[in-house]
């Protein structure tokens, strides 16, 4: 007898709603066993979980504020997924969009300043952009592996940031890598007082709405879905497949750009060298839990923000580290990746 | 000024940072090199290392003893590359997100684990690292007797395994059958070579190297684990794996290069100089995306890198 594993009848379509909601479920049961070993209580360990980043106002708000970088790197990764454009530079793409943000935000001081904040926006989103042009040009005139790129860009641009910040972009008299403050015309306004909740959240949002629309309604977001499903077949039907997957890298590093700019304008209000905690990786765990789907992206980004706001409650509370986030997050990938592929096979008994 | 950084007190120390630099790049680089000549892709790297930098620290910590952390390393790297080897062989699902799942995986259950143990003191623990060995009669030699020849036991063993894995892989059978099942699982299979099990092994094997050299980074490079010990590490020996054409000789070349780069800025750095040392950090990088580029035009890649072997799928 031997397991092996083949193709099986399509499933129908409500099934692709369930698999994220159960390879979450199953990866918080998995996160028992850490937590069981932190000698954490279990039941109050969960409560915590989602007390801490529900269950106050101030909390619910910044489990907001947190989603929002998500939700964009997320909506990023899953664009450029959706085109088998593998682009594992969310991560550079979001530290060019921050960095272009510091530089306007701190630099241009001459323009009238109901334009600066525009300006800063722009940039950013342009110059993430361009950080996946560069592997998307790559890609389709040279043929470079785009997974091993974009994962190498990700360092070229920590040490580009690295240079400007011990260089040219150094807060005056500080050791540190630190850039000086931007001016308060670049910060995003804070829409909601007493809390953090700012302009990048409902922009993040209005990003997912935007991407459905391109995806579901545009001539383009065919194209792009064509090269996805399979790109000889779109190249014999006369799409040029290089140009859209260029400007599927486009759109997907100008996402992460934005991502950064909401970290400057709202969060730090200066450029740092750890500016993001990994959100550019984050965003393929959120992307592959979303099935690629911007509302999946967006709900999942959500759901990643709840388990990290809450898990500084629940470490407070119960003393299981933070760092059980990146546990649970992992797994939840694991288990969706696992969860995907028995949606097309099966497993079958053999008699040898 | 110029007069201080070619002299020979510098050269003696930049040929030992050197060495240091790349003994983990070259132990990574060759477990790499092995997982992808039997057609696996182990983007499980980065985290692999982390894995192998905690383990080998705390059990040190724990223990006092340098080699049973390392060991430990070697077992951890053994099980993370038995869990890719379940996800990306068995299931065969996508290598890249499998391979970066395994990363964020062995990350943050490496972080968690130190933090468990080790909690949040203001000044992190340290252990006593690994004393150099140095080799009588040759130490005293000039210049390379006291940096090549006054190392580090590990980066020794780095250096006799470069040659040892080149053996294996072009002169033994099981390295002929590693090849096969890397180009073509299908001619493997039918020569009546367990496929799925050779990749299995290859990624273990693979797994414990990383490790190792994860290993190194807290038991010899430092004496305490910081989060960001590994800092892409394994990233670049992805990176040198594709610029060495899968070959260990010329992937361990790469990994010196970098170390050359990494120890030049770190004396530069020890002088007093106030160099932009991140460009110098860059530079490895911008080199192998351009070594991608020629990669790419010649096709050495091995044929069945990221294909799972599925026996009824041969047609596909």
């Amino acid at each position: 007898m031997s397991l092996s594993i083949v193709k099986r009848k399509p499933l129908p379509g409500w099934v692709k709603l369930l698999i994220p909601l159960g390879a979450i479920l199953v990866a918080l049961l998995f996160s028992a066993i850490p937590i069981v070993i932190a000698r954490g209580a279990l039941f109050k360990s969960y409560y915590y979980l989602f007390y801490g980043a529900l269950g106050t106002r101030y909390n619910l708000l910044e489990t907001f504020v947190k989603a929002s970088p998500l939700i964009l790197t997320g909506l990023s990764v899953s664009f450029a997924f959706r085109a088998r454009f593998w682009n594992i530079g969310a991560e550079g793409q979001l530290l060019a969009g921050a960095t272009v943000a510091a530089w306007i935000g701190i630099y241009f001081v001459g323009i009238p300043s109901f334009l600066l904040l525009p300006l800063t926006i722009i940039g950013g989103f342009v110059a993430g952009g361009f950080w996946a042009f560069v592997p998307a040009a790559l890609k389709t005139k040279l043929k470079v592996d785009d997974v091993v790129s974009t994962l190498l860009l990700n360092y070229v641009m920590i040490h580009i940031m690295g240079t400007l910040l011990f260089g040219p972009m150094q807060q005056p008299g500080s050791s540190w890598p630190r850039s000086p403050a931007i001016l308060d015309a670049a910060q995003y306004p804070v829409l909601i007082p007493r809390s953090r909740f700012h302009l990048g959240i409902p922009l993040a949002l209005l990003a997912v709405l935007i991407i459905w629309f391109i995806n579901d309604r545009t001539v383009f977001g065919y194209r792009s879905k064509a090269v996805g499903v399979n790109i000889r077949a779109a190249n014999f039907g006369g799409i040029n497949t290089n140009s859209v997957i260029i400007c599927t890298a486009l759109i997907s590093g100008g996402l992460a750009g934005l991502a950064g700019v909401g970290e400057v304008c709202a969060i730090q209000y200066k450029l740092i060298m750890d500016i993001s905690p990994g959100y550019g990786y984050t965003g393929i765990v959120i992307a592959m839990l979303g099935n690629l789907h911007p509302l999946g992206a967006m709900f999942s980004a959500f759901f990643l923000s709840i388990i990290n706001v809450g898990a500084q409650t629940m470490s407070r509370m119960t003393g299981v580290p933070v760092y059980i986030v990146g546990v649970i997050e992992a797994v939840s990938l694991i288990i969706m990746l696992i969860f995907l592929l028995f949606t097309e096979y099966r497993l079958r008994w053999e008699r040898k | 000024m110029i007069s201080d950084i070619f002299n020979l007190a510098f050269l003696t120390g930049l040929i030992g940072a050197t060495l240091r630099m790349a003994t983990p790049i070259i132990f990574a680089t060759l477990g790499e090199i092995i997982s992808e000549r039997s057609g696996v892709l182990n983007l499980g790297i980065e985290g692999t290392m982390l894995m192998g930098a905690m383990t080998g620290f705390l059990v040190t910590l724990i223990t006092g003893s340098q080699w049973l952390g390392v060991f430990t390393a070697a077992i951890a790297g053994i099980l993370l590359g038995l869990l890719m080897a379940f996800l990306a062989v068995y299931l065969g699902l996508s290598q890249h997100v499998s391979g970066l799942g395994i990363t964020l995986f062995a990350t943050g259950l490496s972080m968690f684990i130190y933090r468990l143990k080790v909690g949040s003191p203001t000044v992190p623990p340290t252990v006593d690292p690994f004393k150099k060995v140095v080799i009588p009669v040759l130490s005293d030699i000039p210049v390379i007797g006291s940096s090549i020849f006054s190392s580090y036991l590990l980066t020794y063993i780095a250096i006799i395994l470069i040659p040892l894995v080149s053996l294996l892989l072009y002169k033994t059978k099981v390295g002929l059958k590693i090849r096969t099942v890397g180009a073509n699982p299908f001619a493997a299979d039918t020569v009546g070579v367990n496929v799925n099990l050779l990749r299995t092994l290859c990624l273990m094997t693979g797994g414990a190297l990383m490790a190792i050299g994860g290993s190194f980074l807290t038991l010899a490079h430092q004496n305490m684990f910081l989060i960001d010990v590994v800092g892409g590490r394994g990233w670049i020996a992805i990176a040198m794996t594709i610029f060495g054409n899968w070959d260990p000789v010329k992937g361990a070349a790469g990994a010196l290069i970098f170390g050359v780069l990494d120890g030049f800025q770190l004396r530069l750095q020890a002088l007093g100089f106030r160099i932009p040392f991140h460009i110098f950090l860059m530079i490895p990088y911008l080199i192998t995306i351009v070594a991608l580029v020629s990669v790419s035009r010649k096709a050495t890649v091995p044929a069945s890198l990221l294909k799972p072997y599925r026996r009824e799928e041969k047609g596909s």
